[in-house]
């Protein structure tokens, strides 16, 4: 598994995507940042975090859309499933490479948030309430991103589609106050990724929203793998 | 070391196995020959675990692919029909990562060395795979199924667009492997897997048509030979009075002429040499031979010959 997550880090940085990634992500941030924060008067935060879950949207697509429809355009996944490696740690591999630069580029971009104490105190529990979140959300999105690129061999499609399921995930709560249906209004509460955040803006840690953060990444992960072992048996 | 029962596959509706039965010794080079879409690659990805089979068995050195899935493959060094390249890697890396994900215990330095001579690549192992030509990647391939030294190597369609020097290293290389290794060699062409194989399984529509030593389908292609004879004379009076001779199956024009003379594809009854009779035939009613040559069959001939031959033998049985 090692062998992979090592492989797939590698990629990201001997192709110009890994950097793009983290020069936008860390472009985009700071601007944002820097436009809620020192240009309103402000050194709260959260606003500026709830707003990055929407750059996450357009950017984790990025990361994850090469992982698994490249290897099968290429047909070099052949080589990872007819070797003695076990599909889940390939998928599992793959998501903790995208998922590391994705933490990566976060956690570089909060250094932004230190240069805001010259302009006041800050919120500590309140700001680590929020980047915990983030990180939290950014790994559920990760998941979604893999599922999604195992879906097919066409890496914009990979992209697409998750940045549309993403975009689902994250309007789930508007749409559902709109809705009427019972079972439609469960099942998008279900998939509300925004909903959740809140608590964590309020530096509270709400283990439930965690847990349920936790759950949302195994449960497209074992997605992913199905849909391997589906493949194989079709 | 290989044994294959009963294999099926069957895609939707459409059946691409239809029953593959085979065994391979071990130290046996073994060709598995047949047209584009014959079940060929099918069969190869179900034996090395990429693909399930509908019913049926597959292991290798007594071990199921599907019940040890991790220890059956170890055991497989796999050249897929396109070779599994990581287009951003340099050889050495690629080499690297594929010893790392078969978990490789030997000498690591000491055995990528090894491999890197024996397919002759050492000299572009600092270069990017994605920039290397068609035969050098073809050897990365196999560099790739060598590694871990795994008893069983399995090479699917190793030499298509490769140009002759390289298809003749190629083949040496497999002549060499041979040697140490059990190998499964798929192709679509008669003459390669003639030349490297011991044995030579033939698939046609998912189903095996042959299973022949080398020397006894050679001698099947050769007695009962197909010739193309250049006559002058009447074309449809040399056909008529060539046909009519002993052993002769078939005598065509084949429409083309060289000169005056016309050209005649002419098939023998296997174990007959009609070519002393065919001259002194063609004397006697003074229309000159000017030129004959044997045609080698390709695979098709062989085919139909085989399927011919199948079906002669179970009209004999009926009757």
């Amino acid at each position: 598994m090692f062998a992979v997550y090592k492989k797939e880090l590698r990629s990201y940085f001997t192709t110009p995507l890994g950097y793009i990634f983290c020069a936008v992500y860390l472009a985009v941030s700071g601007f944002m940042l820097s436009l809620f924060t020192v240009h309103s008067g402000s050194v709260d935060v959260s606003s500026y975090f709830s707003l990055m879950i929407y750059l996450n949207i357009i950017l984790i697509p990025i990361i994850t859309m090469k992982s698994f429809a490249e290897e099968r355009k290429l047909k070099t996944e052949q080589l990872l499933v007819t070797s003695p490696v076990s599909v889940s740690s390939v998928v599992t591999a793959k998501f903790l490479a995208s998922y590391t630069i994705y933490a990566l580029s976060l956690l570089v971009s909060c250094l932004y948030i230190l240069g805001l104490q010259s302009y006041g105190t800050i919120n500590a529990p309140k700001t680590y309430g929020c980047i915990f979140a983030m990180l939290l959300v950014g790994m559920s999105f990760v998941a979604v991103g893999i599922f999604i690129s195992s879906l097919t061999e066409n890496i914009v499609t990979a992209a697409v589609g998750t940045m549309g399921t993403l975009l689902l995930m994250a309007f789930a709560s508007v749409l559902n106050s709109r809705i009427d249906i019972y079972i439609v209004r469960q099942i998008l509460s279900w998939v509300s990724v925004y909903s959740r955040y809140q608590y964590f803006t309020y530096g509270l840690f709400d283990v439930s929203a965690a847990l349920y953060y936790v759950s949302i990444t195994v449960v497209f992960l074992f997605l992913a793998v199905r849909v391997h072992d589906r493949r194989r048996w079709a | 070391m290989i044994q294959i029962n009963n294999l099926m596959k069957i895609y939707g509706n459409t059946p691409a196995l239809e029953g593959i039965s085979f065994k391979v010794e071990k130290g046996e080079i073994v060709g598995f020959l047949g047209p584009n879409g014959a079940g060929k690659s099918t069969t190869l990805n179900i034996l090395t675990g990429y693909l399930s089979s509908t019913s049926g068995s597959a292991s290798v050195g007594g071990i199921d692919i599907y019940e040890f899935p991790d220890e059956a493959k170890k055991l497989i060094g796999y050249l897929p029909e396109q070779p599994p390249l990581y287009q951003d890697m340099k050889v050495s890396e690629y080499l690297n990562f594929v010893y790392e994900i078969k978990k490789c215990r030997l000498n690591r330095k000491k055995h990528l060395e090894e491999i890197m001579q024996v397919t002759k690549i050492h000299d572009v192992k600092n270069r990017l795979i994605g920039n290397l030509s068609k035969g050098y990647k073809q050897r990365v391939g196999i560099a790739q199924a060598l590694v871990g030294n795994p008893p069983v190597i399995i090479l699917d369609e190793p030499t298509v667009g490769l140009d002759p020097k390289q298809i003749i290293e190629i083949r040496n290389l497999i002549r060499n492997l041979g040697r140490t290794h059990t190998v499964i060699l798929s192709s679509h062409i008669l003459s390669e897997v003639q030349s490297v194989c011991d044995r030579i399984v033939i698939i046609s529509e998912g189903r095996i048509v042959a299973d022949e030593k080398t020397e006894n389908l050679t001698r099947m292609t050769e007695d009962g030979s197909d010739y193309i004879a250049k006559i002058c004379g009447p074309s449809r009076e040399v056909a008529k009075t060539v046909r009519e001779m002993n052993g002769v199956i078939f005598a065509d024009p084949t429409g083309e002429r060289e000169g005056d003379a016309y050209l005649f594809r002419i098939r023998s009854e296997s174990g007959v040499d009609i070519r002393k009779p065919l001259f002194n035939l063609l004397a006697e009613n003074g229309w000159p031979l000017v030129g004959l040559e044997s045609v080698s069959l390709n695979l098709e001939d062989v085919f139909v010959r085989i399927t011919d031959s199948d079906s002669r033998a179970r009209a004999r049985r009926k009757a």
